[in-house]
């Protein structure tokens, strides 16, 4: 069983960092690592909104937190000129921050209200942004610098991506790293402790309190490891796109982080990040459609919840339960 | 014997509505001790009181001299009064067996970062966890549903999974919410085995809240009756058997109810 885990896992490495660059060096198609880059980061916010789901909340306001990531990153790098790996993590960090104050009071809300607040949030991050001085308004802020060289003690670990021939081969393995980074941790949560009484959480808040869970506590800091994963894809966003504006991320990413969740399976800790390969692609696959795009979109979405409710993995269970 | 919990002058007002209206009685150490009432006397609030899950208007409930009562429901669970609930709280998609090792949590001694880095402190904790988990399954005889999951039970079965849930945060006062509710004889007196059983292997004291008067005469020593939100009697069953409050609450008709 876990010599199988850890041959998938393997296998998965090899696909995502050797066979994926070899195939699009093969093909010419090299706007695959951006599209691919984009898929990465999004499956690590949607990884934190997944984090959410399993303690029992719905969370449409990831995209809050990947603007205020993609800001604070922005801010940092041109306006302090900190080192952008030295913002990744701040980014991060700042958004776990400003989560743990928001969220103490929200996270007592329940079901649809505690939707319909996080949906608040990601508009109200998009006029603060607006609205405040240091974020320059609606012009967002342009030309951030290209992540610069990380070095410890002289060794390089990451050349400067502005000397990179092709600096989206660079940003590709560098959202990889993180995407497999974060599902790591995700997975680990899950299957320690911290994540069975989450599931606790989820299932019973009441009955958990009474076996001596914190909840508020628990709450605040699933919610808080969710922000992390937002500011840091936001951060990460920011710069390959070199700029960031109010409307980086709106409503519709933050209900799209969602859909991630939904379509991949609240169960299953890879679940978001099938969904998120899944839907980016579908998305781009329904063009074909034309005008009609939104329509199918939807239809197929409405669909998907009916027949798989548990998400598309929940196809693997099925097949297991079989046998 | 010595008083484990003391409820004292405890009062919980809804606006207008008083649910429990100065409510004092003692638990002792070892003991087990019903609350009675008619339906709407105020029972389940003086539960929800005690373990602290609703906060009172006035008076306190002290568990071996501290006040509790004004503490989250955690901090009470951490001090040793656990309460139980009626079936449908369980963890519901946990197998029987998960059910019982989460319930554990109390008893960890490594950090929740402890737990996710996989420490040795981390690692015993989950084994000591497992054996203690199997332990209480065994304790309850719920070895052959060990790893069904919760939502398939029977009801009986759900019964006991509660009060396993609740044995393990290793309890020194379990509070019991109508442990007895919707079961047949013979369910019942397996269930009264039961619940002395806790109290005579594990040593705890059990307060619980009941309607099946012919249980609760034959399991406790000591017996609240409440009406009305107030206390109208305490005494052991012999004494509630024959006080005229008492069978005058329950109104005549109930009289063979109580064992009269």
């Amino acid at each position: 069983m876990d010599t199988k885990k850890l041959l998938g896992f393997a296998v998965f490495l090899l696909a995502v960092f050797v066979l994926v660059p070899l195939f699009i060096g093969a093909t010419g198609r090299v706007d695959f690592f951006y599209t691919l880059t984009s898929v990465a980061l999004l499956s690590v916010g949607a990884a934190g909104v997944w984090l959410t789901f399993y303690i029992g909340r719905i969370n449409i306001g990831q995209g809050a937190y990947a603007l205020v990531g993609g800001y604070v990153s922005a801010i940092l790098v041109t306006q302090a000129g900190v080192s952008f790996w030295l913002t990744l993590p701040l980014a991060g960090l700042f958004c776990a921050a400003i989560s743990v104050v928001i969220g103490l009071p929200i996270l007592r809300l329940r079901g649809v209200y505690f939707a319909m607040v996080t949906l608040v949030l990601t508009e109200v991050a998009r006029l603060s942004a607006l609205a405040l001085p240091v974020t320059n308004g609606a012009k967002g802020i342009t030309s951030i610098p290209l992540p610069g060289e990380l070095s410890f003690f002289g060794l390089t670990i990451i050349p400067a991506f502005g000397s990179l021939s092709n600096p989206r081969i660079g940003f590709y393995m560098m959202a990889v790293v993180l995407m497999v980074v974060t599902y790591l941790v995700l997975w680990r949560i899950v299957n320690s402790r911290l994540g069975h009484l989450c599931r606790s959480l989820q299932q019973n808040e009441e009955l958990s309190a009474s076996i001596g869970v914190n909840t508020a506590y628990l709450r605040v800091l699933a919610y808080a490891i969710s922000s992390f994963f937002g500011g840091i894809a936001g951060a990460m966003f920011a710069s390959i796109a070199q700029s960031i504006y109010p409307s980086s991320f709106v409503v519709a990413d933050s209900v799209n982080f969602m859909l991630y969740c939904f379509l991949g399976g609240l169960g299953y800790v890879f679940g978001p990040m099938l969904g998120t390969l899944l839907l980016y692609f579908g998305w781009d696959l329904l063009s074909i459609a034309k005008q009609y795009q939104l329509l199918v979109y939807s239809g197929v979405m409405i669909l998907l919840m009916l027949v798989l409710p548990n998400g598309v993995l929940s196809l693997l269970d099925k097949k297991e339960g079989r046998a | 014997m010595s008083t484990i919990l003391q409820i004292k002058n405890i009062t919980k007002r809804y606006g207008g509505l008083t649910a429990v209206n100065d409510v004092s009685f003692d638990v002792n150490k070892g003991e087990i001790l019903s609350v009675i009432g008619p339906n709407g006397a105020g029972k389940s609030t003086l539960f929800k009181l005690i373990s602290s899950f609703v906060p009172a208007t006035s008076g306190e409930v002290l568990f071996n001299g501290e006040r509790i009562s004004s503490l989250a429901p955690h901090k009470v669970a951490r001090m040793g009064v656990v309460r139980t609930f009626q079936e449908t709280t369980i963890f519901r998609s946990m197998t029987v067996r998960e059910n019982i090792i989460v319930s554990h949590h109390l008893r960890s001694r490594a950090s929740l970062f402890g737990f996710f880095l996989g420490t040795k402190q981390a690692k015993d904790d989950e084994a000591a966890f497992a054996a203690s988990a199997d332990d209480i399954v065994d304790f309850l005889g719920l070895q052959a549903i060990r790893n069904e999951l919760a939502s398939n039970l029977p009801q009986g079965h759900l019964r006991a999974l509660g009060m396993a849930i609740g044995l393990a945060t290793d309890p020194k006062v379990i509070l019991l919410d109508e442990p007895f509710a919707g079961m047949n004889h013979d369910e019942t007196m397996k269930m009264v085995g039961l619940v002395r059983r806790l109290r005579d292997e594990r040593g705890v004291t059990v307060l619980l809240v009941e309607h099946d008067m012919p249980a609760v005469m034959k399991i406790s020593d000591r017996i609240v009756c409440i009406n009305f939100g107030q206390k109208l009697a305490e005494g052991t069953p012999q004494e509630i058997r024959e006080n005229e409050k008492v069978i005058e609450a329950y109104l005549g008709s109930e009289d063979a109810a109580i064992g009269m």
